[in-house]
């Protein structure tokens, strides 16, 4: 994120002390076969809270934030996502589902279905909402993310940077309460990463509750307001941008930083 | 001495130039694809001599000394020393082909005259042209109405096809199946095997992919036992075994069983093909699905079954095309279809020559190709038109 970007945005007002808890993790642990992936996460997130999680590649971060909506089934201990608690009971899931928005790496558009399509397809078959009104509301979101001239195309005809917003458009059409976003900008060109993050502060600064995993050390310091470093499965240090990125408490914590941060 | 730099700057943009002659047009095109090298150039001739060779004889036998329908055409012109194909003898025997022992209608068959002619056999012909008026505009894409023209076409018109082809209501004669033939039956075993073998191939590669042990396990025994055994297998049993595990008394209809049998061999072939399609299909799509808060029935039939099923289109019209042609096995088990009809015809001495049987067979050859040509036609329009220039 460049120094102007920085300057122009505000940073996105304090959390509310008491707001509602938004998801809450509890002693959860999960494998996958023998190999333990998360180790005994506690995480409690707050609503209109943005919360960044950084950490080394395969150090659980994606896992833990697929366990949120379930795409990840969690073996030990408690998830419980705006009151509901994520069991294998597939109506809760669905619940779950319904008011938590993800967003990919991969973008994952559907490429057979336009752009107001891919928008429209879950509003009107999930949440029975009609068809004039779900292709109102896409082009709405659309507009937000500032691509509505290409809402009759398909996925593959656009670029990564605008197939990303389309996803991220397409995910807040359900009107969610919570925003996952799992290394949104990791397969995109360096060019087109700013159209990206700068969605998603403005995102932020209308108090979405959102976690976002992410190596984009700029938009943690701007828009986070708490930063989970993640190694080996483990939640190793989570605390203030500031106070994290200034004077990191953990060895491990200390290490990353300077590799990442030069 | 004057210090030379590394740095380069374009200057000006160099304006696009037409490609050289000798790499377009006829000229262009020989060049490149006939006598670009030595060897290609000795299989261009090599490919032409064969040619010279089988065309002419060919053109003959089929067109140029072939024996056309006529008046005063007989035999003995098909008798004559040089004649080539003696269309004449499938002219004369075309209603067999087509309708097989179907009865003719007794007041038209006494009349004269193409409308007669139609008419004599009015009641297989009314289900060919409703049928053409139904799938025609089903497969024409962008025509309008299409749920209600499935529905009339799947549901409404078996069960007009069943009460126009078997009678016995509404004062029409009661046929037995037996009697149907020709045409007639290959398109009712096709038909039928491709319309029931495409909805159960998907259910059931669903299946196999379940999570559901009992509905994975049903599934994979279904399809790798009917896989395993031959269709000539499939039907002898269901011609020569299932009887002897009925009731006395109860009888299947034979072409019933030899439908069934046809239906759920294709179904196997079926699943395996759309089992590939929804393996090709990346996690995220899955994924994503699930995330908008999809269930299961709805990803699959929003999401996940329309790629998967376009990602196999040459697949599955491959087995359409396979089940159309093995609908002429259904022969050994006395079901009279197209190629049964032309096989008996060809023991006719009223048209007894030389080429007979050779005309005989190149007709049901091409009756064949006109078929199996089209569906392949058909779903390569449909791969055209359905991408949407995305490559997984």
């Amino acid at each position: 994120m460049t120094k102007q970007t920085q300057a122009a945005v505000k940073k996105p007002t304090a959390v509310d002390e008491n707001a509602d808890v938004a998801i809450e993790i509890t002693g959860m642990n999960k494998w996958f076969g023998d190999f333990h992936v998360l180790r005994d996460i506690d995480l409690k997130v707050m609503k209109g809270e943005r919360i960044v999680i950084a950490g080394p590649s395969g150090s659980g971060k994606s896992t833990l934030i697929r366990c949120i909506n379930r795409l990840e089934e969690h073996q030990q201990g408690h998830i419980i996502v705006d009151g509901t608690e994520l069991t294998s009971d597939i109506k809760k899931i669905d619940e779950v589902r319904r008011e938590v928005g993800m967003v990919f790496q991969h973008f994952n558009l559907f490429p057979h279905l336009s752009i107001l399509e891919n928008c429209t397809l879950a509003p009107i078959w999930v949440r029975g909402v009609p068809k004039a009104e779900a292709e109102e509301t896409a082009m709405h979101y659309l507009e937000r993310v500032k691509i509505p001239e290409q809402a009759l195309k398909y996925p593959g005809q656009l670029s990564g940077g605008q197939q990303q917003r389309v996803a991220i458009a397409r995910s807040l059409c359900m009107n969610p309460q919570i925003m996952l976003f799992d290394e949104p900008t990791s397969a995109l060109d360096p060019e087109m990463i700013k159209e990206v993050l700068d969605v998603m502060v403005s995102l932020a600064e209308d108090g979405m509750t959102m976690l976002v995993v992410t190596h984009e050390m700029g938009f943690a310091r701007q828009v986070a307001n708490q930063v989970v470093f993640m190694d080996q499965g483990q939640i190793v240090e989570q605390n203030n941008p500031e106070d994290f990125f200034n004077n990191p408490q953990h060895a491990r914590t200390k290490e990353f930083l300077s590799q990442i941060l030069h | 001495m004057a210090k030379k730099y590394l740095a380069y700057i374009r200057k000006e943009i160099v304006p696009e130039q037409p490609a050289p002659i000798a790499s377009k047009g006829i000229v262009g095109w020989a060049r490149q694809n006939l006598f670009s090298s030595i060897s290609n150039t000795i299989m261009t001739l090599a490919g032409m001599a064969f040619l010279l060779w089988i065309l002419p004889p060919l053109y003959n036998f089929i067109f140029g000394n072939a024996v056309w329908p006529g008046e005063g055409v007989t035999v003995e012109d098909c008798r004559a020393k040089g004649a080539g194909a003696c269309w004449a003898y499938i002219d004369s025997r075309m209603t067999f082909f087509i309708y097989g022992f179907f009865p003719k209608d007794a007041y038209w068959v006494t009349q004269e005259g193409f409308i007669a002619s139609i008419m004599t056999y009015w009641r297989v012909n009314a289900v060919f042209a409703v049928g053409t008026l139904l799938l025609v505009p089903l497969m024409w894409p962008g025509l309008p109405h299409k749920v209600l023209n499935a529905i009339l076409f799947f549901v409404v018109y078996p069960v007009f096809v069943f009460f126009m082809l078997t009678g016995g209501v509404f004062g029409l004669e009661e046929v037995p199946t037996i009697k149907w033939g020709g045409l007639t039956v290959t398109l009712i075993i096709g038909l039928v095997g491709i319309v029931v073998s495409l909805p159960l191939g998907i259910v059931l590669a669903l299946g196999r992919q379940s999570k559901m042990p009992i509905v994975k396990g049903m599934s994979i025994m279904f399809i790798e036992v009917w896989r395993a055994v031959p269709l000539i297998t499939v039907l002898f049993m269901a011609s020569v075994m299932l009887p002897l595990f009925m009731p006395v008394g109860m009888t299947i209809d034979k072409l019933l069983r030899a439908l069934v049998g046809v239906s759920l061999f294709s179904a196997a072939y079926m699943a395996e093909v759309v089992r590939g399609g929804l393996q090709a299909l990346p996690k995220g799509q899955f994924e994503a699905a699930a995330s908008l808060g999809l269930n299961y029935w709805k990803s699959m039939s929003f999401i996940i079954l329309p790629q998967a099923l376009k990602h196999v289109i040459p697949g599955i019209v491959n087995s359409f095309i396979a089940l159309f042609k093995d609908t002429s096995l259904v022969a050994i088990v006395g079901i009279f279809d197209l190629l049964r009809a032309v096989q008996i015809s060809n023991l006719n001495l009223d048209w007894g020559s030389k080429n007979q049987a050779i005309t005989g067979y190149i007709f049901a050859a091409v009756v064949f190709w006109a078929f199996c040509f089209s569906m392949s036609r058909y779903s390569i329009m449909m791969e055209k038109r359905l991408d949407t220039g995305h490559r997984n």
